[in-house]
């Protein structure tokens, strides 16, 4: 994919806010204290968290955890209880009109006029930003370039999820909050979504990205927020999580001959060895793999079919909340 | 608050264009409003004007043929049907779909959208009026109207009062079905007291007393006086006015953009 979403060459423009005159000090978005309630549900508390400027900073957890509230608060769609928010320093709601001049949105509802043409919708939101970003390049990125003369009500759910990614970029924001960017796109569409959004962080756009993929937190973010009944249960980078949910990890394979497995267990880094039909796994801690390799190699041995198995977000959400995802999400409130 | 470097924003002169761009566009691909306001009081004048006992002067009208009483009526009705088939349904729609509040997330205010709606419904309504106006004069041979400034202030007034009133269905209806629906049992007693079905002048005298409150029943006659006469008197005028003002001050405190 050769994308280069850049705001049109403007030369007198600045074109990251902050990036001249302050390089470091200012987060992105700083979130303190955030508390919202409906009636008598807590839908967050007590969350804080802080986004430097150009990260990818993702916010995990099952449906109904609080993630779009907070970030709907952040955008100031929303008012919290009680808390601070601040987005380039400056506050969504006391400066809304200046702060969605260089945020972009995608959310998780939201629909368009049936008849309106999809390149009708782009021109529009185009038109609403002080240097926006080049309109052919983002809808070829994401594979709509060809749809621009269709009715929107002619587009599959995945090509209006895709229209609406493309709209949260068009204002090239220098924060993006993307809710649900991937949900109901096909696996292609999902790896060009998360392309670009990759594309877009290398220019300098800090992205708050709420998801409950695992596989979307690991690929893009930098750090994550895990979130679970309205608040942080861990916040870390996602190998960092996942360290945390496990120490352990294993390997499994076929050994080209039987072996003792004293060779095995007498390694520092083996923990157990076991028989599951054909195949071994091996359980234990740090360079495993290689030192279960290198020691059956040296023994005249041969590995097969070799598969290791690392901790996921997955594991870092049970551990640290004691339910699966998808039981979290059962009875919840979206 | 620290002074950020932003860039000072660029003029969105642009944006507000696009979006009546696209509202118009919307009203084009989807003209059911528009052939129904401008198609319908059109088709009604032209057979009304060739039925020859229409065109016949009539002691119980105050000496004028019942044509020269619709037409004032067809204005109403024409401003009537395309400020509610394009104001409450579709208004109530973009914020059941999340348009309005995906708009409320853009540097654009949400408002400029039902902006952009009022504009393009206001152009079709000049033109169908234009449209009216210029076929009685030229193929009915009525004469034009004595007070223009009075004609024009009476249907200014007449669509404000009208948009209050649609706003405010669409800042009560929580769906667009309930916006049909309030719109559908707002429209037909306000046709009625217009004199559409039958004319106010042949009804009894309570029912005119009425007629002289309701909006399109103040905008009928305003237009009428307007027409035959001199500038409308003041209380047509007020009644609209103040149709406009109380409507218009519901809406604003009842409507919600999500």
């Amino acid at each position: 994919m050769q994308t280069a979403v850049t705001p049109e060459s403007d030369p007198g423009a600045s074109m990251a806010p902050g990036s001249e005159a302050k390089p470091t000090s200012q987060p992105a978005v700083a979130i303190e204290h955030l508390r919202k309630t409906y009636g008598s549900l807590v839908a967050v508390d007590d969350v804080s968290f802080s986004v430097s400027e150009g990260e990818i900073f993702g916010i995990l957890g099952p449906n109904g955890a609080g993630k779009t509230t907070t970030v709907e608060c952040a955008i100031g769609l929303r008012s919290p209880d009680s808390g601070t928010i601040r987005l380039m320093g400056l506050d969504p709601h006391a400066d809304k009109a200046r702060v969605h001049e260089f945020t972009g949105v995608q959310l998780q509802s939201g629909a368009f006029p049936a008849k309106l043409r999809v390149g009708e919708i782009m021109d529009m939101y185009r038109s609403f930003y002080p240097h926006p970003a080049d309109v052919s390049e983002l809808a070829g990125a994401l594979g709509l370039a060809d749809k621009r003369k269709s009715y929107y009500r002619s587009l599959s759910g995945g090509q209006q999820q895709r229209l609406s990614v493309v709209l949260a970029l068009i204002g090239a924001p220098r924060i993006a909050v993307l809710d649900e960017m991937t949900t109901g796109l096909d696996p292609q569409a999902r790896r060009d979504a998360w392309e670009l959004i990759e594309h877009v962080r290398s220019r300098g756009t800090t992205i708050l990205l709420v998801t409950h993929f695992m596989e979307e937190a690991e690929r893009l973010c930098d750090r994550v927020a895990l979130i679970d009944s309205g608040r942080i249960v861990a916040l870390d980078t996602p190998a960092g999580l996942a360290a945390r949910a496990t120490g352990s990890k294993s390997v499994r394979f076929i050994p080209s001959a039987p072996f003792d497995e004293s060779l095995l267990t007498r390694l520092p880094e083996v923990t157990a060895v076991e028989h599951d039909g054909r195949h071994i796994v091996v359980s234990g801690t740090g360079e495993l793999a290689t030192a279960v390799i290198v020691a059956l190699h040296a023994a005249g041995v041969g590995t097969q079919d070799v598969r290791i198995d690392a901790s996921t977000l997955e594991d870092a959400f049970v551990r640290l909340t004691g339910r699966h995802m998808h039981e979290a999400e059962d009875g919840a409130e979206s | 608050m620290s002074a950020l470097p932003l860039s000072p924003p660029r003029s969105r002169r642009g944006a507000f264009g696009n979006m009546v761009l696209n509202e118009a566009r919307l009203a084009w691909r989807q003209p059911a409003g528009m052939v129904a306001g401008t198609g319908i009081a059109l088709l009604l004048l032209v057979i009304f004007g060739e039925i020859p006992a229409f065109r016949q002067p009539s002691s119980g009208l105050g000496g004028y043929s019942p044509f020269e009483i619709y037409i004032p009526i067809l204005m109403a009705f024409s401003i009537a049907i395309i400020a509610f088939t394009y104001l409450p349904g579709p208004l109530v729609s973009y914020r059941e779909l999340g348009i309005l509040r995906r708009l409320s997330t853009t540097p654009v205010p949400a408002y400029w959208v039902l902006a952009a709606q009022m504009i393009v419904q206001a152009c079709a309504m000049v033109v169908t009026l234009a449209l009216v106006v210029a076929v009685s004069i030229v193929f009915f041979g009525i004469p034009a109207p004595r007070s223009p400034a009075g004609l024009v202030l009476s249907i200014a007034l007449c669509v404000a009062a009208l948009f209050a009133i649609g706003l405010t269905i669409a800042a009560l209806a929580r769906t667009s079905g309930a916006a049909r629906g309030l719109m559908a049992a707002t429209l037909y007693p306000m046709l009625f007291f217009s004199g559409l079905y039958y004319p106010v002048q042949l009804m009894p005298a309570f029912i005119q007393d009425i007629s002289d409150y309701t909006p399109l029943g103040a905008a009928v006659k305003a237009i009428s006086d307007s027409w035959v006469g001199e500038f409308p008197p003041a209380q047509q005028l007020l009644v609209l006015l103040a149709y406009a003002l109380v409507f218009g001050f519901l809406a604003r405190r009842f409507f919600r953009w999500e």
